[in-house]
């Protein structure tokens, strides 16, 4: 029988229903699977292992009386250290906000309080997302769970890293140029980008807020539809919040892709793509069309400039998203009396950002600055419309496109890490996504060498039911989201 | 200063208003009623620019800046956003502030608009460049001047708060101009019930200055109306000397420092700040519709000019009354309740124009800030008008109650100065009078003058109490006698 | 060779609007990284984006508004809990001059 860490949001929701476990026992035996094996891991920065025993309690206390329970009533999440928790420290895994705590909680934080579920701490990143290999950390590297040499992808690789070890059950993670897709396919779970818009973004500390989204990360995609439907949903914090009806996304998870139209996009299987992923998502793409879906390879010709556009996007919005990190109302202060504002802000901003960051802001700068605002930003969005276009296009012709998520697989930690540009390439498949504000789910498709390959499924704008539906069916149809790393 | 050089001063200001009339910030629902209160008392995730929280904008804002944009005969832009505009100081909590451009795609809310001033009875148009809506910063305490602050304290309570920028055209030629623009451009916002320019700091100006055709200086933190006269013309005697001594202008910004009211170098062309402007996206288009804009012309109220000639034909008072009277929205409401309480509005507004307004100016109070309410002056006028005091008491009783806004009537009797119209009083007095001046008494039989000086005495004798034309007609009764008896 | 897209100059000016000090040492390596970053930022340049309008959002959205009606800011203890410095109920800046 399995542990009740092991179990799925569904079975634990079930299970505290028929009182066959409770709250409590849920949220001890993911805890005690955290102390024996997050020291090789080190998905979590920060436990709330108080607090989430309390909220288990109150939790049982309401089984006892008999009141009605929410629909992730005892579950355990794990929170990406971007999102803001009201009286839990929240970092950005820099030491920038090392003793952060926020005095909010995030949209998507009430959200799930409302539907009872259980906090257990703040997983590992990038250092403000800004990463795809959980590497830029200031409290140190994310473990790939599969191979402790390697990283778990990233931004969101402590998230990542949590589920696939039942540390946890479900995870948020955020998504800015694929920081939950990439640790999906890296750690072989489950993780969705939503629409732009779709989930609100208020208490997300931003990196680059025209781009990113919260989304879902579970260990197969009825979860991560059932979470979804939990922080999908309008909030009027967020201007930039979609006014839609709520929506159950696990109603559409049918095992089913009979007549579905896929898109293979030649872009994604470009020639920096290692030939064990082309490989392996190639059979997946024969499984779906033996599942009844046909599929057909097409060109998206403006992709080849998406990598680059995304960082000049991206790198503009952190400089001033970033900006606000001065030391002086909250995050590091240098201890200086001495000098002027400006020397200690930059002295602050010095210590308390890790390189990449700093690369980031400064290029960022440079790109907004008087003189090259139209070179790189304003051609930047201007390419990003013909981005849109091409998508637009395809879809006209297609339900969803499919391709890797990643172009290799997990790397060696340090590998990458001295070149930025070779690590930003690891990005070329999912930025367009961002871009284009689209939704995009990764799951696992298989292996190579005994490292996770993921499949990335694009849908149009507000079709998250297009990508659970087909992923669905990938998955009740295949045995990867079974197999699991040997971590003892 | 003399003329020709007079006319080659070109004066553009750039005036920062707040819509003192908003109950909560622009983007957040903190409460706008900082004054007085302790600091960083109303503050709160958005206006303190904590990690994740994000702007939504204040519907009322933007009603209340196209109401003003209409009163300033301007364009209203049809689609707008938002830009950041990028700089660091210790009073942004975000270091960037969230604010409108006029280009890189961006249009303010609204353009080419100009208002008339009057100067030495000549009309005059000032252009207006453009209106738009940004956040106020917050509060900087220093100890002592700002060159001389070991540290520097800051407040956000006022961060936030909607500003309604205005700029105009270098139309101005004189400090005595922009003073009078100012005035006029209050009593507009005023009138249209958006601002009230009595509460400290809710107009501010910045102003840049060139001489001669000389070099632009921007002076900053003219942090009042009454102060802008000051400001600008200490610079342009600096601006003067220099060019006396041979010496260039320098292209800089300065700092006006009130208390030691000078200017100072506050940033050199070289530091001159790249603001990178660039637009704001956790905000989305603002469009302004032409229903937008009836609606808000349905809700204007009446404007100063049309106020003006209502002044004229209704209560038949004197242009000039009636435009100084309006140049002042509370000095014009004063007038029109105080007529409405006594139709006298040929007296009423005599008496403010006179007395009330020369008090106020002498001792450099707003009419707000004194204790005079219309009851009190219609009270007096009535007590004039009624016999009970002369309008010489009148004018001695006025001061005390702008000081104090005791009733008139409460000040006559506690002071006794209500008229002596009693015969048999005056009569004693008068036999009092003839007594002690005797030789008087028989120059009067013959002559005028004399007469003059035995009322004159009596007077005296009643400290102004007296009724006069009563005191008159006894003095006059009692000579008669004396005549026809003969010497006594 | 390589075009030499930012100079040491540059780089230090960027820097101070961004107000981040950096070493000596990390100078020279921010420079060359960026030049590599920015020669591969350079192949945007080839698209033709003549006739193109910028996305600055991928959503339709427009006129989002809230009312006019206050609510309670954060008590003053949360406001300033974060801060390294204060006083009294202020936030403690460095000089500003």
């Amino acid at each position: 029988m399995p542990k009740l860490n092991e179990l799925t949001a569904k079975e634990t929701v079930e299970k505290i229903h028929k009182k066959e476990a409770t709250a409590e026992e849920c949220v001890l035996s993911v805890f005690e699977r955290i102390h024996r094996l997050d020291d090789k891991v080190h998905a979590f920065v920060t436990l709330a292992e108080e607090e989430a025993l309390r909220k288990a309690r109150e939790i049982d206390e309401k089984v006892s009386k008999g009141k009605p329970l929410g629909r992730l009533a005892g579950v355990p999440v794990a929170v990406k250290d971007n999102i803001c928790t009201k009286e839990i420290r929240t970092t950005c895994s820099s030491r920038m906000l090392e003793f952060f705590v926020p005095p909010y909680d995030a949209d998507v934080i009430e959200k799930i309080k409302m539907e009872d579920a259980v906090i257990v701490g703040k997983t590992n990143m990038d250092e403000f997302a800004m990463g795809s290999s959980t590497e830029t950390s200031y409290f140190g590297t994310t473990h790939n769970p599969w191979d402790l040499s390697r990283v778990p992808g990233g931004s969101s690789g402590g998230s990542a890293a949590a589920i696939v070890v039942d540390e946890s059950i479900l995870a948020f993670g955020s998504d800015t140029g694929g920081s939950i897709r990439c640790p999906a396919s890296y750690c072989s779970v489950v993780g969705i980008k939503p629409t732009y818009g779709l989930v609100s973004r208020y208490g997300l500390i931003a990196y680059a807020n025209s781009l990113e989204q919260i989304g879902p990360m579970a260990r197969n995609v009825y979860d991560c539809a059932l979470f979804l439907s939990v922080i999908a949903g309008y909030d009027p914090k967020d201007s930039t919040s979609v006014k839609i009806e709520p929506k159950d996304y696990t109603k559409f998870l049918r095992n089913d892709v009979t007549g579905f139209k896929i898109g293979l996009p030649t872009e994604f299987f470009g020639e920096g793509t290692s030939e064990s992923i082309k490989k392996q998502v190639w059979r997946a793409i024969h499984k779906l069309e033996e599942l009844g879906a046909s599929c057909e390879e097409t060109s998206l010709p403006t992709l080849e400039y998406a990598l680059a556009t995304y960082y000049i996007v991206a790198m503009s919005e952190a400089s001033s998203n970033l900006a606000r990190y001065d030391g002086l109302r909250y995050g590091y202060r240098i201890d200086r009396d001495d000098a002027d504002w400006s020397t200690v802000y930059s002295k602050n901003r010095q210590t308390g950002f890790g390189a990449e960051v700093r690369r980031r802001i400064i290029l960022g700068t440079y790109a907004l600055s008087a003189g090259y605002y139209d070179k790189y930003y304003l051609k930047a969005l201007k390419i990003r419309t013909l981005i849109r276009k091409d998508f637009e296009q395809a879809f006209k012709k297609f339900d969803v496109l499919i391709g890797p998520t990643m172009p290799i697989p997990p790397f060696k930690i340090g590998e990458k890490i001295q070149d930025p540009l070779a690590l930003y390439m690891c990005d070329v498949d999912t930025v367009s996504a961002n871009l284009a504000g689209l939704p995009a789910i990764s799951i696992p498709c298989g292996f190579a060498d005994d490292l996770p390959i993921g499949m990335q499924i694009l849908a149009p704008p507000l079709r998250e039911d297009l990508l659970l539906q087909v992923s669905y069916a990938f998955e009740q149809n295949t045995t990867y989201k079974d197999r699991k790393p040997s971590l003892k | 200063m003399g003329s020709a050089i007079q006319n080659r001063i070109l004066i553009g200001l750039e005036i920062h208003t707040q819509l003192t009339s908003l109950k909560t910030k622009l983007f957040c629902s903190c409460s706008s009623d900082y004054r007085g209160k302790d600091p960083n008392m109303l503050v709160c995730p958005v206006c303190f620019g904590i990690p994740g929280a994000l702007p939504v904008l204040n519907k009322k804002a933007v009603e209340f800046a196209v109401m003003a944009a209409i009163a300033l005969n301007c364009k209203i832009s049809k689609r707008m956003f938002f830009f950041r505009k990028n700089y660091y100081y210790p009073d942004m909590p975000k270091n960037f502030q969230i604010s409108q451009y006029d280009r890189a795609g961006g249009v303010p809310l609204a353009v080419d608009g100009f208002l008339h001033i009057d100067v030495k009875r000549k009309r005059k148009k000032i252009r207006i460049s453009r209106v738009h809506l940004e956040e106020d910063p917050g509060r900087l305490v220093h100890l002592g001047p700002i060159d001389q602050s070991p540290y520097t304290l800051v407040d956000y309570n006022r961060a936030g708060i909607a500003l309604l920028e205005v700029v105009t055209d270098p139309d101005l030629n004189s400090p005595k101009e922009a003073r009078i623009f100012l005035q006029k451009l209050r009593s507009i916002l005023e009138h249209l019930e958006i601002f009230d320019g009595g509460l400290e700091g809710a107009m501010r100006c910045d102003a840049n200055i060139s001489i001669a055709g000389g070099t632009r200086v921007e002076v900053k933190n003219i942090s009042s109306f009454k102060e802008v006269e000051r400001a600008l013309s200490f610079e342009i005697m600096r601006q003067k000397d220099l060019v006396e001594k041979g010496l260039a202008v320098e292209r800089e910004t300065r700092h006006w420092d009130e208390t030691r009211r000078i200017t100072l170098t506050l940033r050199t062309k070289e530091e001159e700040h790249d603001y990178r402007y660039f637009p704001e996206l956790d905000l989305v288009p603002i469009v302004i519709t032409n229903d937008f804009i009836e609606g808000v012309k349905d809700q204007m109220p009446e404007l100063p000019e049309a106020r003006i000639q209502r002044f004229i034909t209704t209560y038949n008072i004197p242009q000039y009354n009636a435009e100084v009277l309006v140049s002042d929205k509370a000095l014009a409401d004063f007038f029109e309740r105080c007529v409405k309480l006594y139709n006298k509005p040929k007296e009423i507004g005599n008496w403010m124009m006179s007395d009330l307004l020369r008090y106020l100016y002498e001792n450099n109070l707003e009419l707000p800030e004194s204790k005079i309410t219309p009851e009190h002056l219609v009270e007096m006028i009535r007590l004039i008008d009624d016999g009970v005091i002369s309008g010489k008491i009148g004018k001695k009783v006025l001061p005390e109650i702008i000081l104090t806004g005791r009733l008139p009537m409460q000040i006559i009797e506690e002071e006794g100065l209500v008229k002596v119209t009693s015969r048999e009083t005056l009569e004693k007095i008068v036999d009092r009078v003839f007594a002690e001046n005797p030789k008087a008494v028989e120059d009067a039989l013959t002559d005028e003058k004399t007469v003059h000086f035995l009322v004159g005495q009596l007077m005296k004798e009643t400290k102004g109490k007296a009724d006069p034309q009563l005191a008159n007609q006894i003095i006059r009764e009692r000579l008669e006698i004396i005549k026809a008896k003969g010497r006594p | 060779m390589k075009r030499r897209h930012l100079s040491k100059k540059e780089v230090e000016h960027i820097a101070w609007l961004a107000h981040i000090e950096l070493s000596k040492e990390e100078k020279e390596l921010f420079i060359e990284q960026f030049n590599d970053i920015l020669d591969y930022f350079k192949k945007i340049d080839k698209v033709d984006t003549e006739e193109v309008q910028p996305t600055y959002h991928v959503l339709d959205l427009m006129n989002v508004y809230r009312e006019d009606k206050a609510s309670p800011s954060l008590p003053i203890e949360e406001a300033l809990k974060n801060a390294p410095k204060k006083e009294k109920k202020f936030l403690k800046a460095p000089r500003i001059v």
